[in-house]
């Protein structure tokens, strides 16, 4: 049953991405305003979504790993292996919304960025979330995984006051002329339904790659364990 | 202050004043930062008054960036750091005798440098001048108590100078902002700094909580 799962979910994965990037590209009508340049939202917005999403895992993750690392210690590090899957995806996802974005942005409003709440709390997500893969790297030992889930927890805590803190300045500010958000005004239902089906392809593409992911982070820490066992047999 | 914290507290300072490290390479980094920005914006007239408060700020982080990171490092030295965790006080109480010692330590550094920075800016405070005296510890604090928190997270790494900065700053950003935008505000008179005023109380009284709450964790990490 495990290894047909194993198949079926790629396959269906990629079947679903084909159907979505027809969806897209094929049958959505062009933008009345924006034209063809508008088809990129099929691919921006759910990678916001599975970003967002990923980050979320991370966080739950982290909060995990503090809370068992001493009742429960193989739990801990299954917990710690989500943290550490979700927030390297979420990244990568993340930097697919900043790149995309700007494209959009410089065609549709005549400006590559704006500090506008919503950027820079993304900008500032992506920024926190590198940091903490770099404590990762950097910070050696088994505390290292404390650490990290700490600082999970810091810029998770961040992340409300970014975009709180963006929007009191935005409105201090001369607003930048936005041509309407892209949940502003999707009146074509076939529109509708190509996002839709973006929308579920890329979470099951994202969720395959995280679940790959963490399978090799799980397989770093079953060699870790037997290293140090050995290590410690060894000494004797 | 219980007799743990003034113990500590004292500590620092003492070992502070006899060699009084930190605040010479504080303040001259911050004397350095300030020309250097003069170079690139050329501050003339209305413009000054416009960045001045952004430059304060900045200069004031990257200066004390490099007093929180040699804040731990030399508790590692000697296995002090050792001995604190085998102590039966609190780590809660070190970490707030650092972040008070650190908090000193540069607002004595803003304070030495003010006057530098009036008269190369040709400074004059169109708003309420007293609010500075509000907005720049609050400002302070949110940098120095997360600093010393990171600087602690940091220090078991094995490039911990340059983890520091690269871990605090996107977390200081929000702290950042309102600093910089309550003192433009004052400096300038126009806008209404009060807004901003509640958000740095928020994000200290925040920030310091969750820190206090996790400085254990951190401290006894094994």
């Amino acid at each position: 049953m495990k290894k047909a799962a194993i198949v079926l979910f790629p396959a269906v994965t990629i079947l679903l991405m084909i159907w979505g990037y027809y969806q897209a590209i094929y049958v959505a009508p062009d933008d009345a305003m924006q034209g063809y340049i508008f088809r990129i939202i099929y691919y921006h917005v759910p990678s916001a979504s599975v970003a967002f999403a990923f980050f979320a895992v991370s966080l739950v993750g982290s909060i995990g790993y503090l809370a068992t690392r001493r009742s429960n210690p193989a739990r801990a590090q299954v917990a710690d292996a989500w943290a550490l899957a979700g927030a390297e995806v979420g990244v990568v996802f993340n930097t697919v919304v900043l790149t995309t974005g700007p494209l959009w942005g410089r065609r549709a409003w005549g400006i590559w960025w704006t500090w506008d709440a919503r950027l820079t709390t993304t900008l500032v997500l992506w920024l926190i979330y590198v940091s903490y893969l770099l404590l990762r790297r950097f910070a050696a030992g088994p505390q290292m995984q404390t650490l990290a889930a700490v600082l999970n927890i810091f810029g998770a805590l961040d992340v409300p006051i970014v975009y709180m803190s963006n929007r009191w300045w935005r409105t201090q500010h001369p607003a930048p002329v936005f041509g309407g958000g892209p949940d502003s005004g999707m009146k074509d239902p076939t529109m509708v339904h190509a996002l839709l089906w973006n929308m579920l392809a890329w979470f099951c593409w994202g969720v395959f790659v995280l679940s790959l992911r963490y399978r090799v982070e799980r397989q770093h820490q079953k060699y870790a364990e037997i290293e140090a066992q050995e290590a410690l047999t060894s000494a004797n | 202050m219980t007799p743990v914290l003034f113990t500590h507290l004292a500590k620092d300072l003492r070992i502070e004043w006899r060699s009084k490290d930190a605040i010479n390479s504080m303040l001259f980094f911050a004397l350095l930062v300030v020309v250097l920005f003069s170079i690139s914006f050329d501050p003339r007239g209305a413009f000054a008054q416009q960045i001045a408060g952004g430059v304060l700020c900045v200069a004031t982080m990257f200066a004390s960036v490099s007093a929180l990171n040699q804040a731990w490092a030399r508790e590692i030295r000697h296995q002090v750091l050792d001995a604190q965790r085998m102590a039966p006080a609190s780590g809660a109480q070190l970490f707030l005798a650092k972040v008070l010692a650190n908090f000193i330590f540069v607002t004595i550094v803003q304070i030495a440098l003010a006057p530098v920075f009036l008269v190369m800016y040709n400074l004059h405070v169109a708003g309420n001048a007293w609010l500075l005296a509000l907005v720049l510890p609050l400002g302070t604090w949110a940098l120095v108590a997360n600093g010393t928190f990171f600087a602690a997270l940091a220090i078991r790494s094995r490039n911990r100078e340059l983890l520091l900065p690269l871990i605090l700053f996107p977390i200081f950003l929000p702290a950042l902002l309102g600093m910089v935008q309550a003192t433009t505000a004052i400096l300038t008179g126009e806008g209404d700094p009060s807004l901003w005023i509640k958000m740095l109380v928020g994000y200290d009284i925040i920030f310091t909580t969750v820190s206090l709450l996790l400085f254990e964790v951190v401290f006894h990490a094994e």
